[in-house]
């Protein structure tokens, strides 16, 4: 096998009848990296999935998983790679430690190692007491520790995410957050397909967005939150007849300031955490007193919005926030 | 976390091997749901009871007695419904994203139908003893020899086999299990009644005998007739599969084999490209 990247999508479209679901997505996923598919619904994400763990055939282009052709070299793919979530499911009927079975007999694993694995990786996702319990009793988040167990079961350098934590509460998000970062350490590539821009910020080492089959961004988290807008420092005084003092002082410093009196918060522009200190360091000099000084960058979700002129996803929390910016602005 | 253990290297298993594989997934299945068994196990009794002893009285029936004659109409469809059953544990597996699951490990893609077709025919073979006990308990005897009595078995079987192929096409062409459902039994409840399974043709207006006769359900049940020596052959007048039962069963199966084999793998194949 090459040293080359693990996974890479070469102009990848698919067409539905007259939909394009897929339109030319290409990107490329190092050995040992997370890549998170970030859009809203609809937008492709599984459908590329689809197309790289050879479920689908694409209309054109192609991809390679560990070196291996998505169209002439299925067998390999196959060989390389775990799939989870959305595009391949546990069986409910079975049990936790049955489905671990089922797939490793299928891949030709000896019974005695096979048996010894399946109380492993039940083990490890917390799963031994529901072990024999058919999934169909599990909950959401057991049941998508189970998928990844059973993905995990030829220890597959690659694997394929989508939508991993799609209606987990919080809790079970974070835990499964947590495994997929141990997995990562121990060497395995990422494919991740999200709604959440959370869960691309705190995972992925790179992001593509896509949106209509398209990719229209792609970079760090950082870099596209750098690309959506600078970040600024936010000061909260303490009291609102500070309000023209402080903005008189943090003009001295910056360049811009911007002032909202219900809130008694002023916001001037930053390059880092450097201007955040030495900001800091004016106020406590001033002697004016502030409740709260912070370095506000722009979230993953302002990206999505000014990428697509449209929000990724309409939550409760979405919903409180425009609430909250609302506010502000009377 | 516990150390990682190192995998030992990977034998690709043989087709048979991965087969049943799923064939014991299947089972698995069966174990857990056991009314899945329903449908070959006390609604075809339910059938044998009800005809036998509501309406057995008022059918006549020359040279054997009701209960013998209806027998092997019920294990013909038996037969028949084998084709909902491929087609329901299809369906519920590609809805259900297990047959995804399976396409995307390293094995055969045959073998998920392989799988599916071998743990329906053990589905079926399970109604096909449930009946032949059923019938030994009211009276009904193979009196043919014990060749003969294997000979009808394994034309059933035969037919079975035709019927997968059905199975899967129409498994792989619909979207929900509903939608099987509704379309097997619209399907297959006329042409399991419109035969001479529940009584004999020779009764029916013109018209109706000579679809009944030419339906395939009643060549297979005639052919088990005839081989199990459960009554006396059809009259003279009636269509060729009925003269030549046996010969025309084998003819069906063939015939339903060449032409819902290719459409069930290419129904199947455009299904698995999506």
């Amino acid at each position: 096998m090459s040293n080359g990247p693990a996974v890479e999508a070469i102009d990848l479209v698919k067409q539905f009848g007259t939909n394009r679901a897929v339109d030319g997505v290409s990107f490329v996923v190092p050995e040992g990296t997370v890549l998170g598919l970030l859009g809203p619904n609809g937008a492709g994400k599984t459908t590329t999935v689809r197309m790289l763990t050879t479920l689908s055939v694409p209309t054109s282009g192609t991809g390679r998983v560990a070196g291996y052709d998505v169209i002439k070299e299925p067998a390999g793919v196959r060989r390389s790679m775990g799939l989870t979530g959305q595009s391949a499911t546990v069986d409910e009927l079975l049990t936790g430690r049955e489905n671990i079975r089922l797939v490793g007999r299928l891949y030709g694993l000896p019974t005695k190692y096979l048996h010894k694995l399946a109380d492993e990786l039940l083990e490890r996702f917390l799963l031994t007491d529901a072990a024999d319990r058919i999934a169909k009793t599990y909950s959401g988040g057991m049941r998508r520790r189970l998928d990844l167990a059973v993905s995990l079961v030829a220890s597959p350098p690659v694997l394929f995410l989508d939508e991993p934590t799609t209606g987990l509460d919080p809790r079970s998000r974070a835990d499964l957050w947590e495994v997929l970062r141990g997995l990562v350490k121990d060497g395995t590539t990422l494919l991740l397909t999200t709604q959440y821009l959370e869960e691309a910020d705190h995972l992925a080492d790179e992001i593509i967005v896509i949106d209509k089959g398209k990719v229209i961004a792609a970079g760090t988290p950082t870099q596209l939150k750098d690309e959506a807008g600078r970040a600024s420092v936010v000061v909260t005084v303490s009291a609102v007849t500070d309000l023209p003092r402080a903005a008189e002082l943090l003009r001295q410093h910056t360049t811009e300031v911007h002032v909202e009196d219900v809130s008694r918060r002023l916001t001037a522009p930053a390059s880092g955490l450097g201007d955040m200190t030495r900001i800091a360091g004016v106020f406590a000099e001033s002697g004016i007193e502030i409740d709260d000084l912070g370095l506000k960058r722009p979230s993953l979700d302002d990206v999505f919005l000014h990428l697509t002129g449209h929000r990724a996803e309409q939550t409760d929390s979405d919903t409180t926030e425009a609430l909250t910016e609302q506010e502000a602005v009377r | 976390m516990t150390a990682v253990m190192t995998r030992p290297p990977i034998h690709q298993r043989s087709l048979l091997q991965q087969s049943l594989t799923v064939v014991w997934r299947n089972l698995l299945h069966i174990r857990r749901m056991p009314e899945m068994l329903l449908d070959v196990t006390i609604q075809p009794v339910m059938f044998v009871l009800l005809f036998a002893y509501v309406f057995g009285g008022s059918i006549d029936v020359p040279g054997t007695s009701y209960r013998e004659f209806l027998l092997p109409g019920i294990m013909a469809q038996t037969i028949i419904f084998s084709s909902a059953i491929v087609a329901l544990g299809l369906t519920s597996d590609l809805e259900k994203g297990i047959v995804d699951r399976l396409k995307s490990l390293p094995i055969s893609r045959s073998s998920v139908l392989v799988g599916r077709s071998l743990s329906s025919l053990i589905h079926s073979g399970i109604g096909i003893v449930v009946m032949s006990v059923t019938g030994l308990l009211i009276g009904w005897r193979i009196r043919d020899g014990l060749i003969n009595g294997v000979l009808g078995y394994l034309l059933l079987l035969l037919f079975g086999f035709s019927m997968i192929w059905l199975g899967i096409w129409v498994g792989s062409l619909m979207r929900s299990v509903e939608a099987v459902n509704g379309f097997m039994f619209t399907v297959m409840f006329p042409l399991t009644f419109v035969a001479n399974t529940f009584a004999p043709t020779q009764d029916m207006p013109t018209w109706l005998r000579v679809i009944a006769e030419w339906n395939p359900v009643s060549a297979l049940t005639a052919a088990c007739r005839d081989l199990w020596g459960n009554g006396l052959p059809p009259s003279a007048d009636a269509q060729w599969p009925l003269q030549h039962p046996v010969l025309a069963s084998i003819a069906w199966s063939i015939l339903f084999t060449a032409v819902f084999a290719p459409l069930a793998l290419a129904a199947f194949r455009r299904r698995s490209r999506d």
